[in-house]
């Protein structure tokens, strides 16, 4: 079991390490040096898409299993076809409004604990996923490629769901529930000073 | 590995000849690591039959189509690279019970596909012996991290597992859209 263990430490931090090769310079994979750290700040760049995404987090942890894990994962799926439209430039529109809208949206999910069944959760946060996808994709630097930034990015975008995972963990407590309701209030209610900003 | 600095030579060269840069090469090109451990990971989690199939099929499809590579001189006009990504991703994430002539069959044609490229590529960097290097690393890490994941039945260890296959495969697609927009 210690070895099992350990060869697990050795894979993941090995992975880790890949991913940043510093100054590598070689012409194979010229130009995603620095992808990898670029890709994983992107998802970061904007309260309005982190809050939504660790909205994400909160309601999935909110729900239990199998939502606790399968709405961040559907999440990154969802992002990266939005991104794929926002990279082609095919427009999706509303894209601001639909990103200030999954804020209040999942906001209000968490406040009201609302407990669809899981292909209705799976849709929502799908839904709102693609709008978030398109924002970063035609926002996505030029001369950034490749694998490093993608894996990047969806990491970027993972971590936030964890960070919303973690914080829901205080649903497990009496006192903690309420909270989160509370933190799904603030989501929703800065997701309306997000709309209010798109529409004026 | 750890700290690598300014690399400046077209591939890795480790000083140790071209076995070891054929290995060096594979375990720090995250195009073919990804989805390689990706491979490792869905066959772990089909089981240990499908990682003996896949340990003998993957190194030497990927040796044939190497030295295919070798001889030829484009590359496919295709994003192989992004297409291993999404499918491999998929098939961990969504946890798919496949029949195991049919992982065996997508393990074969993705050792042979990589291959060629690796092949190609390296044609004028690395002696072909690098190429038994590569092959030898493949068999390592396979049967790694495949062991690894054979030995985990359910719960979170299996939930991780699937959560990563999701971001190989959400990253795959987003490469898609970097290779048709042509970037």
């Amino acid at each position: 079991m210690k070895t099992d263990k350990s060869a697990w430490l050795v894979l993941a931090a090995w992975l880790l390490l890949m991913a940043f090769p510093f100054e590598a310079a070689a012409h194979i994979a010229g130009g995603q040096a620095t992808g990898f750290w670029t890709g994983l700040e992107h998802p970061w760049s904007g309260l309005d898409h982190i809050v939504a995404m660790v909205a994400v987090g909160l309601w999935g942890a909110q729900l239990g299993m199998p939502a606790l894990w399968v709405l961040p994962v559907v999440f990154p799926m969802l992002m990266s076809v939005g991104a794929m439209l926002g990279l082609l430039g095919i427009p999706v529109p509303g894209v601001e409004v639909g990103i200030a809208v999954s804020a209040v949206a999942l906001g209000i999910m968490v406040l009201g604990e609302v407990r669809p069944g899981m292909v209705v959760a799976m849709l929502v946060v799908g839904f709102f996923a693609i709008f978030h996808g398109h924002a970063h994709g035609t926002e996505l630097p030029a001369g950034q490629s490749g694998l490093l930034y993608s894996m990047g990015f969806i990491l970027g975008t993972g971590c936030l769901h964890g960070v919303g995972i973690l914080i829901g963990l205080v649903h497990y407590y009496p006192l903690g529930k309420g909270l989160l309701r509370l933190t799904g209030g603030c989501i929703a209610v800065m997701g309306l000073f997000f709309l209010w900003h798109a529409v004026t | 590995m750890l700290w690598p600095g300014t690399a400046t030579a077209h591939l890795v060269t480790t000083g140790m000849g071209p076995v070891y840069d054929g290995i060096g090469h594979l375990l720090l090109t995250p195009e073919d690591i990804i989805p390689v451990v990706a491979l490792a990971l869905f066959g772990g989690m089909r089981g240990a039959e499908s990682c003996r199939k896949l340990l003998m099929i993957v190194p030497l499809c990927w040796l044939l189509g190497g030295i295919t590579g070798f001889g030829g001189t484009n590359i496919p006009d295709f994003p192989v690279q992004a297409g291993s990504l999404l499918l491999i991703g998929l098939l961990v994430a969504g946890d798919v019970r496949l029949p195991v002539p049919v992982t065996v069959g997508i393990a074969g044609l993705f050792g042979l596909l990589h291959g060629f490229m690796n092949g190609v590529t390296l044609n004028n960097e690395l002696e072909p012996l690098g190429l038994l290097g590569i092959t030898i690393a493949l068999i390592v890490i396979i049967t790694i991290v495949s062991a690894l994941v054979v030995s985990i039945a359910e719960g979170w260890k299996r939930v991780a597992v699937r959560v990563g296959g999701s971001w190989v495969a959400a990253s795959g697609l987003l490469m898609f859209g970097w290779y048709l927009k042509g970037a």
